[in-house]
């Protein structure tokens, strides 16, 4: 099999690390947007047109929107982690071979 | 009793031992770890002391083993590692020790000379047998052409010779009947053949043919010679006066030229001949590395052996150049300093040596009084050490003087915290901190010096990391965000009708509106259960009432710093007994201290805890300000009845205390104007030194401002862009930024920002802590420990 091997031991331990960061703050900012948390509200992109009409509907629907994108990404970087760990393994496998 | 509180009570203790029992008994010594030994040969310079010659042996010994591993190291020979405690070394052993030594450097230097010999005869004889090869083809187009009898046309001479040839002939030699043409061969390096090529145009004419072309450079060529190319080249000249000079120029470009067969058959024989030279030699070469690997191998399983031996054999002798030896050269006199409680130690360890050389008698330990001041000795395990060492760095404790390290084990990461505060950060820190922990012995390996740091001061990171998450949840602060875990106490609903002044039209018409406290129901009443409500995370005047509170605190936490540490300064009176230090120095610092500082404090505890309206509350700032003034006017609001009679009670106070510094006696024969002078300059320094020391104390509020806007403007301005993209690609540009914020977070807000909080808290301490009680002018105790000598070496 061609080499899978892309990146050195380090940058692969790091990107572990941040990715196993990234999974868990991520989802929690999700679960804390989905919630409409008054903290992060200055974190919400609202218009002035989000406040016409059903202003609390469409308040709540952004901030679901961002908790979604957070949720997203927080996969993502479930997948990035699965890469860098395979990364090491391999890694560690091809240090066994040359020894 | 050993603990942290204060350094052991040390005794000096007189050795005398036999001299055939030294190496034993010393060698016991070190393996203890508990003695000091004290230089009793002060005026002697190095090279005249007694043992200086065996002193050199073991260092010549130390330098052949260092060759004996780099050469392990070239041939990636591995250097098993032992772990049993070795026996001790005594003479005899040194000299065998010398001679396998000597013999080994011996060897290995002569192996790898033959090996270097050879392998220049292998290139050599490579060379040759590529010039061979390239030059076979060249004997072909050189034969037909001196059969060609008419002159050649030019077409015929550009079809037969390859493009290399220089395309220029000198018309004189085509017409010539039989050439007669002598030739040199060789070999250039690549890059040099350019030039070389023009030195022989300019000096011949073109009256030469040069045919040249690149050698092959097979895997083995480059393991042998390197990645070096170099061109086989051949010269067809006539005469041989030319030869010579051809010879002076190849020399100048530093090529190698080799003879070469005349006759197309002769180079059939010599490349074969070659042929077989070249492998006889690769067999000689191979066998060599092999032998070499051989004796490196056996080298390697005792060199770390060896090299604990050869250390405490230099050790030893070391020792014993300290050591007063008498004048029957029976008997050897060493004065050591050692801990109180580990007599019985070292007298069971000098024993178990003696028995162990043979001797008949047994070493005397006789302890004797003395006046020198003892070297401070810190008992510490490997949590206490970290904190022992950066009390240290400022200074070694006086003999016998409060040890501030087992305070400074709370206070530090606690202040440091306070400066830090932050939970998310802290929490990255302490997981940082386990983590290093957990893998502290492999983590040694890596021998890089700032990994030595982070893991001498494992545990000192590990407390700064959970004290921060507390001062985190203090402040409320996570990656700068806040938590609402108990309900906030303020709510902003009652504002509105029916309850408060405010209508809907008061939204469009104003941008920033003021909670008033006063309204009923905005305030609960109740603050929030622990630390700071959230409600100020989104409130734009944060700013305002967060640095009221962290100034406030900032000098509550100085000022009870300050008087923790004059109190400490109580207890070396008492245990040095000055008493008279006690009334003319701790009482008046201390009711200085109280009547000013105190009362400010109790001026900031009483405004928190009672109800103002903000509009007219009066300002401490001022207040104290009117108070060393004597200005008291009506019209001042006044924060407490009978605050004008507190605060001429302090002035009373203030002024009463500085005028007692200046009593103060001293046993000897002194001048009593310099005591007067000298009183006075350290009242002075007192007065002001306590104002600039709670000032300084101040640095807890900037730095924990820093730190808070520091990780509120990377949020912003890292992770709000990727959540305020509403739309799918939201998801990958958080992605992104989030990688950007996490590694700047590292960089910026926990390795930035903590080595400048653990600086400033490291200064709090040394400066504004241990200025009131620690002396610091003591010498470290400094044991003979082959434990810490061997672990130096690796």
């Amino acid at each position: 099999m061609a080499s899978l091997l892309f990146c050195g031991p380090k940058l692969a331990a790091c990107g572990l690390v941040l990715s196993i960061w990234g999974v868990i703050m991520l989802a929690m900012l999700g679960i804390f947007f989905t919630t409409h948390s008054a903290v992060l509200r200055e974190d919400v992109p609202f218009t002035a047109e989000d406040f016409k009409g059903e202003a609390l509907q469409n308040i709540y629907k952004l901030y679901n929107q961002v908790g979604y994108n957070c949720f997203i990404a927080a996969v993502l970087y479930v997948g990035i982690g699965f890469l860098s760990f395979c990364q090491v393994r391999l890694n560690k496998r091809k240090e066994y071979l040359v020894h | 009793m050993s603990s942290l509180f204060r350094s052991e009570e040390m005794c000096l203790v007189q050795l005398f031992f036999q001299t055939e029992s030294a190496h034993n008994c010393i060698s016991e010594l070190g393996h203890l770890g508990l003695v000091q030994f004290k230089d009793l040969n002060p005026g002697v310079a190095a090279f005249q002391r007694r043992f200086v010659k065996e002193v050199k042996k073991c260092e010549e010994m130390e330098r052949i083993l260092r060759y004996l591993e780099k050469e392990m190291v070239k041939s990636n020979t591995v250097i098993a590692a032992t772990k049993e405690k070795e026996m001790v070394p005594c003479a005899r052993d040194v000299l065998e020790l010398e001679s396998t030594f000597e013999k080994l450097e011996q060897e290995l230097r002569e192996i790898n000379r033959n090996h270097a010999a050879l392998r220049q005869n292998l290139i050599e004889l490579m060379d040759i047998d590529s010039l061979l090869r390239m030059t076979e083809d060249f004997f072909e187009e050189a034969e037909s052409l001196l059969t060609y009898s008419e002159p050649p046309s030019e077409d015929s001479v550009s079809m037969t010779v390859s493009s290399h040839i220089t395309s220029r002939r000198n018309s004189n030699s085509s017409t010539s009947g039989a050439l007669h043409l002598s030739f040199i061969a060789g070999v250039i390096k690549q890059e040099r053949f350019p030039a070389f090529e023009k030195v022989l145009w300019r000096l011949f004419h073109g009256n030469f043919v040069l045919r040249h072309a690149e050698m092959q450079a097979t895997e083995e060529l480059q393991a042998v010679r390197g990645a070096v190319k170099k061109d086989v080249f051949i010269i067809f000249v006539q005469g041989d006066h030319v030869r010579e000079k051809i010879r002076k120029v190849c020399e100048g470009f530093r090529a190698s030229l080799y003879s070469c067969p005349k006759t197309l058959y002769e180079p059939k024989q010599m490349s074969t001949s070659v042929m077989t030279q070249m492998e006889d030699l690769r067999m000689i070469l191979r066998r060599t590395e092999e032998y070499r690997a051989g004796v490196l191998t056996r080298a390697a399983e005792h060199v770390q052996e060896w090299g604990s031996k050869v250390k405490k054999m230099k050790a030893i002798y070391y020792t014993l150049n300290l050591c007063n030896i008498d004048i029957t050269q029976k008997l050897i006199v060493a004065e050591i300093w050692c801990p109180v409680s580990d007599l019985t130690l070292v007298q069971s360890a000098l024993i178990k040596g003696s028995e162990q050389s043979g001797s008949s008698v047994t070493p005397v330990l006789n302890r004797i009084q003395t006046q020198q001041t003892p070297p401070t000795f810190n008992r510490t395990n490997t949590f206490t050490e970290g904190f022992q060492a950066i009390i240290d760095a400022y200074g070694v404790g006086t003999y016998q003087e409060i040890n501030p390290a087992s305070y400074t084990i709370v206070t530090f990461p606690f202040l440091f915290a306070v400066m830090f505060g932050d939970c998310g950060h802290g929490l990255v820190m302490t997981l940082f901190a386990v983590w290093v922990t957990s893998q502290a012995e492999s983590l040694r390996k890596w021998k890089n010096e700032l990994t030595d740091v982070v893991i001498g001061g494992r545990y000192i990171i590990l407390l700064m990391g959970m004290f921060s998450i507390y001062t985190g949840l203090i402040y409320n602060d996570c990656f700068s965000k806040s938590f609402n875990i108990f309900g906030s106490s303020w709510c902003v609903l009652s504002m509105f009708h029916p309850h408060g002044p405010w209508q809907n039209e008061t939204l469009h018409e104003y941008h920033h509106l003021q909670l008033n406290p006063f309204v009923p129901g905005v305030y609960s009443g109740d603050p929030y259960v622990f630390g700071i409500d959230p409600v100020w995370n989104i409130a734009s005047n944060k700013l305002s009432f967060l640095n009221s509170f962290k100034m406030k605190m900032s000098v509550i936490l100085g000022v009870s710093h300050m008087l923790f540490g004059v109190a400490l300064s109580l207890v070396n009176f008492v245990h040095f007994r000055k008493f008279q230090d006690i009334f003319l120095q701790f009482v008046p610092q201390l009711i200085f201290m109280l009547s000013l500082f105190g009362y400010l404090i109790f001026l900031i505890l009483y405004k928190w805890c009672i109800t103002l309206r903000s509009e007219t509350a009066p300002s401490i700032l001022l207040l104290f300000i009117n108070m060393m003034l004597f200005d008291y006017q009506s019209e001042h609001v006044l924060l407490y009845r009978g605050q004008v009679f507190g605060n001429n009670l302090n002035d009373q106070h203030g002024t009463d205390t500085r005028s007692s510094f200046s009593q103060h006696q001293k046993d000897e024969m002194v001048s009593m104007g310099d005591i007067f002078v000298y009183q006075a300059i350290h009242t002075i320094e007192f007065c002001l030194g306590c104002i600039s020391n709670t000032a300084s104390y101040l640095r807890l509020w900037a730095l924990s401002l820093a730190h808070a806007e520091l990780s509120e403007v990377l949020w912003r301005m890292v992770l709000q862009v990727g959540l305020k993209i509403s739309s799918g690609m939201g998801s990958l540009m958080l992605v992104v930024l989030f990688a950007a914020f996490a590694v700047l977070t590292v960089t910026v807000l926990l390795i930035m920002e903590g080595l400048s909080a653990f600086l400033h808290a490291l200064r709090l301490h040394w400066v504004e802590f241990q200025n009131k009680f620690y002396e610091g002018s003591g010498y470290k105790f400094t044991p003979l420990s082959f434990d810490s000598l061997l672990k130096t070496q690796q």
